[in-house]
């Protein structure tokens, strides 16, 4: 009766517990998998540069400090200096960005801050979005994204991704009326770099954007290793240690 | 409560705690309530989770002081002061994560801990005081989570104080003015959180470990029921003891200690590599700071209120009013009061009731965890229908408890506990 009971109580909980996991992460289901891995410093120093180069200049990560950046992702101050930091700000200082306040009558929209894009969003999403653009007339810059429909982003990447086409395919309406939906979209003009180039690119700068999300995460799993075989050995001592007590209660 | 062994006489002992217990009972304390206190012996696995709430408490309590060491409660400083505690304070992101995932800990031992009430009768006679202040501390829990889900003021944290507090505007005649009064402000705004607040790191903490230790003196006046269902002070030894009982220290707290450490593993487990759980324990609309023009794309309380919430939107509105989801919520959270006077069968542990409290128990607790799912998905495909059958189940248990208890088959009561874990 106990051991059944037990299970019921395992098989409740753990069909509980795989719901909800699968419940959360159903909104992502359709994002491809950007593959980021925090634990690749060089990953993660190529993100910084690319976003600093690439990003900063219109977006800023207001939480992420660079003495902090530079510390955790093994980048000399020197190096910081001359490669990372391009205005007068002092290593201590926030990423802030030279984008005035005003930016929203040119985009519609100011460009949002990044800190906790990943966490908000989720690092596939930004690889996704980052791979998303494609030409579209309708839109004020002439792009539009696949995973941001309407964004008032400019496709800012395309120097060196090239201009991708939308892919369109016919889902017939309950009337076998033509419908197109879009399912994608395919290079139509080619950048400075190659399709994989671009996508270690991308990839790079959503794997730099998960560590300016949680700047502890790759050392939080890290010291959660010891933890849990600190709390092993714990729990092994605690048991043994109630079988002694107990040994003698009939 | 067995008399003290004569060795043990307060008033003899020496030294520091002489001297204390001449002038306050420590060592009394001690033996009535821990060394001498005696529970039954055949405690088995679901008796782990009235410790483990204990503990779950004490781990809020602390890391929720330090917390407030570095929190702002202003709408302008909240958000970022949570991400200054994630980054530039010491250990901050550790003992932020200790308090939200404790949460959610909290809910699963309290819910895991109602449940071994109800296979085993713990709520009957004469534990049904117990079982309402478990009840009142539950309540008090609900509101506690909640008003610390605004702090963070994230965009869920905000739109999520805006749909559960305007409930009580459906309220007739006092509503509109219940909400304001809530609300401080004619919206959720910087009064809103200053007072929730002060209500979530003062008043309910108060409120909860008072209620907390009613609960446990509760249970010290009329001891542990067990899972037979028996009582264990019927049979005692030529010493006064019970035969089937043994002194909560040390055979509880050891046993206890596994306990903490079986739970501890799993909950640094998630502290450490999955934070967030999903989604689940930390969503992802609340990384982006409240925005009053924003709302996101689909709003859900977090995973511990949604089959309350499931309930709130399976009712349809009538005569024009909402407020008909608002009383079934409510009256799901009241109907927990009046188990101990619906249970009219004979004995109290599962092990010998019949088929069809099992069955019903069953039903039960599969309806409650697809209400959970029905919560936190939107109100479309099956799920709204599901919500409505699972809602009617949820109070079919507890409205049909009289009749199919009584009319339960029972099995015979065995006179001492049977076996020990």
């Amino acid at each position: 009766m106990r051991k059944r009971l037990i299970l019921i109580a395992v098989t409740l909980f753990g069909t509980g517990l795989s719901v909800g996991v699968a419940s959360a992460q159903e909104g992502e289901g359709s994002l491809p998998h950007a593959g980021a891995d925090i634990k690749n410093t060089e990953s993660l120093q190529r993100g910084a540069r690319n976003f600093m180069n690439y990003c900063s200049g219109c977006h800023s990560l207001k939480y992420v400090r660079y003495n902090r950046m530079a510390t955790d992702l093994e980048i000399p101050e020197s190096e910081l200096k001359a490669n990372l930091m391009f205005s007068s700000e002092k290593p201590y200082d926030t990423v802030n960005t030279a984008m005035p306040a005003d930016a929203e009558a040119w985009f519609g929209k100011q460009p949002p801050d990044l800190s906790l894009m990943a966490r908000a969003r989720s690092v596939d999403y930004i690889y996704a979005f980052l791979k998303g653009f494609y030409v579209d007339k309708a839109r004020p810059w002439g792009t539009n994204n696949l995973v941001l429909p309407g964004t008032a982003m400019p496709a800012v990447l395309s120097s060196l991704q090239g201009l991708q086409k939308p892919v369109f395919k016919n889902e017939p309406d309950e009337h076998g009326s033509a419908n197109m939906v879009l399912v994608g979209a395919e290079p139509m003009t080619a950048g400075a770099m190659k399709p994989e180039e671009y996508d270690q690119f991308a990839r790079d700068v959503a794997n730099f954007l998960d560590y300016a999300g949680e700047p502890i995460k790759a050392k939080r799993q890290s010291m959660g290793v010891f933890v849990i075989l600190f709390l092993l050995v714990f729990f092994a001592f605690a048991y043994l240690l109630k079988k002694e007590y107990w040994k003698d209660v009939h | 409560m067995a008399a003290a062994p004569d060795t043990g006489d307060p008033s003899k002992s020496r030294g520091l705690i002489g001297w204390i217990d001449q002038r306050f009972p420590l060592t009394q304390l001690w033996r009535s309530q821990v060394s001498e206190y005696y529970a039954p012996k055949n405690f088995n696995f679901w008796y782990y989770f009235g410790s483990l709430a204990l503990f779950v408490l004490a781990n809020q309590l602390v890391t929720g002081i330090f917390l407030t060491m570095h929190y702002k409660p202003s709408a302008v400083e909240a958000f970022s002061s949570i991400e200054y505690i994630m980054r530039d304070v010491d250990g901050g992101w550790l003992i932020r994560y200790l308090h939200s995932t404790g949460a959610s800990a909290f809910f699963i031992v309290v819910y895991l801990h109602m449940f071994r009430a109800l296979l085993y009768g713990s709520h009957r006679k004469p534990r049904e005081l117990l079982w309402i202040f478990g009840c009142l501390i539950f309540l008090l829990l609900m509101a506690e989570a909640f008003m610390g889900y605004v702090l963070p003021w994230g965009n869920m944290s905000f739109w999520g104080a805006q749909v559960i507090v305007s409930l009580f505007g459906s309220l007739p005649v006092i509503g509109s003015g219940l909400v304001e009064w809530i609300r401080g402000d004619y919206v959720i705004a910087d009064a809103t959180l200053n007072r929730f607040f002060a209500l979530h790191v003062a008043a309910l903490p108060l409120a909860l470990v008072f209620l907390v230790i009613a609960h446990l003196m509760a249970l010290h006046e009329v001891g542990s029921n067990n899972p037979d269902g028996i009582d264990i002070k019927k049979h005692k030894d030529a010493k006064g003891h019970y035969l089937d009982g043994i002194p909560f220290h040390p055979y509880y707290t050891v046993k206890d200690l596994v306990g903490v450490a079986g739970f501890l593993l799993i909950f640094c487990g998630v502290i450490f590599f999955a934070p967030t759980f999903g989604g689940l324990f930390l969503e992802g609309p609340n990384f982006e700071p409240a925005n009053p023009l924003q709302t996101p794309p689909h709003i859900a309380p977090v995973w511990y209120f949604t089959p309350f919430y499931a309930m709130l939107r399976a009712v349809p509105s009538f005569a024009g009013t909402q407020v008909w989801g608002v009383l079934v919520m409510g009256a799901s959270i009241v109907v927990l009061f009046f188990v101990p006077w619906l249970d009219r069968s004979p004995v109290l542990s599962i092990r010998y009731r019949g088929p069809l409290y099992k069955i019903a128990l069953g039903i039960f607790s599969v309806a409650f965890i697809i209400l959970v799912v029905c919560g936190l998905k939107p109100p479309s495909g099956i799920y709204p229908q599901l919500a409505k059958i699972c809602t009617a189940l949820y109070f079919a248990f507890f409205l049909l408890m009289p009749w199919y208890t009584k009319i339960d088959s029972v099995k015979p009561v065995p006179e001492r506990v049977t076996g020990h874990a």
